[in-house]
C-alpha cells in the first residue's frame, strides 16, 4: 500500500447531543479509501451515532462529514444514501416483497428501473445465496439468510462505501463467523471502504484493518489489530481486548 | 311466510339505494380518513384531535346525527344557494360518511404508527424519499389493517343506513319503519333480513380482499374487489331508470312515521295521480323534519296538526281556541316561508289522556280532573315527544296531576303498554283506530288544557300557487271525520285482518266517494 492513501471519509469536529447526553463529542477522523474500519465500544459509547452521521440517518449538531471531499449535507439525503450501502442488525427487509424485489428496491427508487434477472443473480451470488431464494418472502428465510439479503441489497446500488451497524449482532456464532468472513472477502473483491460498528472486539480484531475504540462520545484508541494485540491503545481498549484473549487462553488451557 | 317473501321481493329499489348510499358513505369516510391518518401518524397531537373527533361523532346516536344534518344543510343554503338539497341523499351521505370515519381512521393510524420500525430504518437507509417510503413500505404494510377498518366501517354503515329513511332517503329502513308503525312484522323482518344479508355479503367480499392483501394472494383480493364492484354496478344500473323518471312536475309527498300519515299520503298521491301528476313519497320522516322540509320545498305536501305547529314552530304556549289557532298558523306560514295551508281535513288528531274502559269505570274516572286523587299510584306512558311538550306541562298544572312514574314508548308500543298494564294512562292520539279497537276512553278535558290538533294540508312554497293541485285536493278539505280516520287507521294497525297502507288509502277514498272506477 502507498504511504499516504487518499482520505475518503472525513469526520470534521462532529458532535451530537441527545437531551443532556453528549453522544458524539467533537470527533475528527479520516478514513482512507479501501480501509475496513471497526468502531468498537460499550453500549452508549456513541459508535452507532457517529456511523449514522455519515449517511445522515442522524444529523450532527456541529461539525461536518465529507465523502470524497464533498459535504454529505450538500444535497438531498435520499440521493446520498442511495450511494452508500447500509446494513444494520435488524436487517429491515420489506415483508410484503420477495427477496428479489427487496434487492431490486435501490435501483428501482433511484429511477434506474428494475434490475435484470442476471443482476439479481449476481448479487445473490455475492452473498452465497441460491438463485431460487429470489422468489421467496423474507419470513421464509433464516436470520443468517436474511442478513445476507440485507448485504446484497446494500450492494445493489454499486456503493463503494459500506456502513454496517452491528450487522451480525443477532446471529448465532457459526453464521456470524462465516458471514463475517464473507463480508471481509467482498470488501476486498469489490474494493469497498467499510465502517463496521460492533461491540465484539474479537470480531473487530479478526475482520478490520483499523480498530477505533469509543468511550463517552470520544475516540480513545485508533490502532491496527496487531498493535492492539501487542498492548497498545490504552486502558479502555485493552480492557476490551482482554476479554477474547482471556477466553482464548482458558479454552487453550482446557484443551 | 308468504307475506315475508312478498315483502322481500319488493325491496329491489330500496336495496339498490341502500347499496349505493352505503358505498358512497364508506368512500367518503375513506377519502377523509386516509389523509387524516397520514397526518396523524406523523403528529401525536393531530392523532389525538382526529381520533377524538371521530370517537365523538361515533357517540352521537346515528339517528340524531342524520337528523342534525338537516338544519346544518339548511344553514349551508346561505352559502351554497337554495338548490342545496336538505333531505334525502346528501344529508344521509354526509352523516354516514362521518360515521364511517372512525373505524377506518383508527385502523389506519394504528397501522401506520406500528409499521415495523426496522423496515422504516431500511427504507430511509437505502435512500427512499418520504413519498417513496409511504408508497413502497408504509402503505402496503398498513393496507391489510386499513382494509379491516373499511370492512368494519362497511358493516356499521350498512346497519346505520337503515336510519336514512327518517331524513327522506329511501333505504332498507323503509320497510322497517313502515312495518314498525303499522305492526306489520313481515315488513320489519324483511327490512332487517335484507340489510343483515347485505352486511354479511359486504363483510365476506371485503374480507376476501383483506385476506388477499394480507397473505399476498392478489388474485383473491381482485376476486373480492371485482364482485363488490359488480354488486355496486348492478345497484347503479337499477337506479338509473327510476332516477330518469323523476321529472320537474313530480309532487313529493312527505309522511311522518305513523299509520295515519302513511294512509293520507297515499290517498293524496292517488288523487294527484288521477289528476295527472307524477308522485314521489318521502315516508317515515322525523316529525321535526317534516315542517322544515315542506317550508323549504324539499317536499311539496305534508299533513300536519295545528297544535304541533303551534308549539313547535310558532313556539306558542297559550291556547286561543281552535279557529284562532288555525287562522294564525295560516297567516304565519304565508308570512314566514310562503307555504300554503290548503285547509283542514276535518278531523283532529289531538293528544288525549286515555285509559282502558274497564279500569276507568272501576275507578270512576271520566275527566282528567278525576285522576288527581289517584295519579300518585299510576304510571303514565307517552310517546317520545310527549313529556317534553307544553301540553304535558299544561295538563299536569291545570289538574294538579302527580304520577308515580313516567315511561316513554314508541307510539305502537304505548297502546300495548296500556293493555299489558305497563302503563295506567297514556297520551293517546284521538284519531287512533286503536281507541275503539282496544276499548279505550279518552278522558274529558273540561279545563281545555289540551289544545286542538286539526289535521291540515300544507303545500310547499314551490307549489303554493298551483291552482290545479289545489283543485285536485279540494275534495279532501273538511271531508274526513274522526270516525272515518280511526277506521282507516285501524285497518293497518290491527293485528288480525291487517290491510296494507294502499288498501286503507283506497278504502278511505271510496268512503269519501272520491274514486272513479275500479
Amino acid at each position: 500500500m502507498a504511504a499516504a492513501p487518499a482520505p475518503f471519509l472525513d469526520f470534521d469536529h462532529v458532535s451530537k447531543r441527545f437531551g443532556t447526553t453528549l453522544a458524539v463529542d467533537n470527533v475528527s477522523l479520516s478514513i482512507a479509501r479501501g480501509a475496513f474500519v471497526a468502531l468498537v465500544g460499550a453500549s452508549g459509547s456513541g459508535k452507532s451515532t457517529l456511523l449514522k452521521t455519515a449517511n445522515r440517518l442522524i444529523e450532527p449538531d456541529a461539525g461536518r462529514v465529507l465523502i470524497d471531499g464533498t459535504d454529505v449535507a450538500a444535497g438531498p439525503a435520499p440521493l446520498l444514501r442511495r450511494r452508500i450501502g447500509y446494513v444494520f442488525q435488524g436487517v429491515g427487509l420489506f415483508a410484503h416483497r420477495t427477496i428479489a424485489e427487496n434487492i431490486a428496491m435501490v435501483p428501482l427508487i433511484s429511477g434506474d428501473g428494475r434490475p435484470s434477472h442476471a443482476r439479481i443473480g449476481e448479487l445473490l451470488d455475492l452473498v452465497d445465496l441460491p438463485h431460487e431464494i429470489g422468489s421467496r418472502y423474507p419470513d421464509e428465510l433464516s436470520g443468517g439468510q436474511r442478513q445476507r439479503v440485507g448485504i446484497a441489497r446494500a450492494l445493489a446500488g454499486d456503493s463503494h462505501l459500506l456502513l454496517m451497524d452491528e450487522p451480525f449482532g443477532a446471529l448465532d456464532p457459526i453464521t456470524r463467523a462465516s458471514l463475517g468472513e464473507r463480508v471481509r472477502a467482498l470488501h476486498d473483491e469489490l474494493g469497498l471502504t467499510t465502517v463496521m460498528v460492533t461491540h465484539d472486539m474479537a470480531e473487530a480484531l479478526l475482520l478490520a484493518s483499523r480498530v477505533l475504540v469509543m468511550e463517552a462520545g470520544r475516540i480513545v484508541a485508533d490502532e491496527t489489530p496487531a498493535a492492539l494485540l501487542a498492548g497498545a491503545g490504552g486502558e479502555t481498549a485493552q480492557t476490551l481486548v482482554a476479554v477474547p484473549l482471556e477466553q482464548a487462553r482458558r479454552l487453550g488451557g482446557s484443551a | 311466510m308468504s307475506d315475508l317473501v312478498t315483502a322481500l321481493l319488493g325491496l329491489g329499489p330500496q336495496l339498490a339505494e341502500h347499496v349505493l348510499l352505503s358505498a358512497a358513505a364508506v368512500a367518503l369516510g375513506l377519502v377523509l380518513a386516509l389523509p387524516l391518518a397520514l397526518w396523524a401518524a406523523r403528529s401525536r397531537s393531530v392523532a389525538r384531535v382526529a381520533l377524538g373527533f371521530a370517537s365523538l361523532v361515533q357517540t352521537i346516536p346515528a339517528l340524531a346525527l342524520l337528523a342534525l344534518f338537516f338544519p346544518v344543510l339548511l344553514a349551508a343554503r346561505s352559502v351554497f344557494g337554495e338548490g342545496l338539497p336538505t333531505l334525502g341523499f346528501l344529508p344521509a351521505w354526509l352523516a354516514l360518511g362521518l360515521y364511517a370515519l372512525l373505524p377506518i381512521l383508527r385502523n389506519a393510524v394504528t397501522a401506520l404508527t406500528h409499521v415495523d420500525a426496522e423496515a422504516l430504518e431500511a427504507a430511509d437507509g437505502i435512500g427512499m424519499t418520504r413519498w417513496q417510503r409511504l408508497r413502497h413500505v408504509e402503505a402496503p404494510l398498513a393496507a391489510p389493517y386499513v382494509m379491516a377498518g373499511i370492512r368494519t366501517a362497511s358493516v356499521w354503515t350498512i346497519g346505520a343506513a337503515t336510519l336514512a329513511t327518517t331524513i327522506g332517503q329511501p333505504s332498507l329502513g323503509d320497510p322497517i319503519f313502515a312495518g314498525l308503525q303499522t305492526q306489520n312484522w313481515a315488513l320489519v323482518l324483511a327490512g332487517c333480513i335484507a340489510s343483515a344479508a347485505l352486511a354479511l355479503v359486504a363483510d365476506a367480499l371485503l374480507g376476501l380482499v383483506e385476506r388477499g392483501i394480507a397473505t399476498r394472494r392478489m388474485r383473491l383480493a381482485w376476486i373480492g374487489g371485482a364482485l363488490a364492484l359488480l354488486g355496486l354496478a348492478a345497484a347503479g344500473v337499477a337506479q338509473v331508470r327510476p332516477g330518469g323518471e323523476a321529472g320537474r312536475d313530480t309532487v313529493t309527498i312527505g309522511a311522518k312515521s305513523f299509520s295515519e300519515q302513511y294512509i293520507l299520503a297515499r290517498a293524496i298521491g292517488m288523487l294527484l295521480e288521477d289528476a295527472g301528476y307524477r308522485v314521489d313519497y318521502r315516508d317515515g320522516l322525523g316529525s321535526a323534519v317534516v315542517h322544515e322540509a315542506v317550508a323549504s320545498s324539499a317536499i311539496d305536501l305534508s299533513i300536519d296538526y295545528t297544535g304541533t305547529l303551534w308549539a313547535n314552530e310558532l313556539k306558542r304556549t297559550d291556547n286561543p281556541g281552535r279557529q284562532a289557532m288555525y287562522d294564525e298558523i295560516e297567516a304565519w306560514e304565508q308570512r314566514t316561508s310562503g307555504a300554503k295551508v290548503l285547509g283542514r281535513l276535518g278531523f283532529e288528531n289531538a293528544y288525549g289522556l286515555a285509559m282502558t274502559q274497564p279500569r276507568a269505570s272501576r275507578d270512576g274516572i271520566v275527566t282528567i280532573g278525576d285522576l288527581a286523587g289517584v295519579a300518585s299510584g299510576m304510571t303514565v306512558g307517552g310517546d317520545p315527544e310527549w313529556f317534553e311538550r307544553p301540553e304535558w306541562r299544561a295538563v299536569t298544572q291545570a289538574y294538579g296531576l302527580r304520577f308515580a312514574a313516567q315511561r316513554t314508548f314508541a307510539p305502537t308500543f304505548m297502546y300495548n303498554a296500556l293493555k299489558s298494564g305497563d302503563a295506567d294512562v297514556i297520551s293517546a292520539y284521538t284519531s287512533d283506530g286503536r281507541i275503539a279497537a282496544d276499548n279505550l276512553v279518552i278522558l274529558e278535558d273540561p279545563l281545555e288544557a289540551l289544545p286542538s290538533y286539526d289535521a291540515i294540508l300544507l303545500v310547499s312554497p314551490r307549489l303554493a300557487k298551483d291552482r290545479k293541485l289545489a283543485a285536485a285536493l279540494a275534495p279532501l278539505i273538511g271531508a274526513i271525520d274522526v270516525e272515518t280516520m280511526r277506521e282507516a287507521n285501524l285497518m293497518v294497525d290491527r293485528e288480525n285482518d291487517k290491510r296494507s297502507v294502499d288498501e286503507a288509502a283506497r278504502w278511505l277514498l271510496d268512503e269519501l266517494g272520491l274514486r272513479n272506477g275500479g
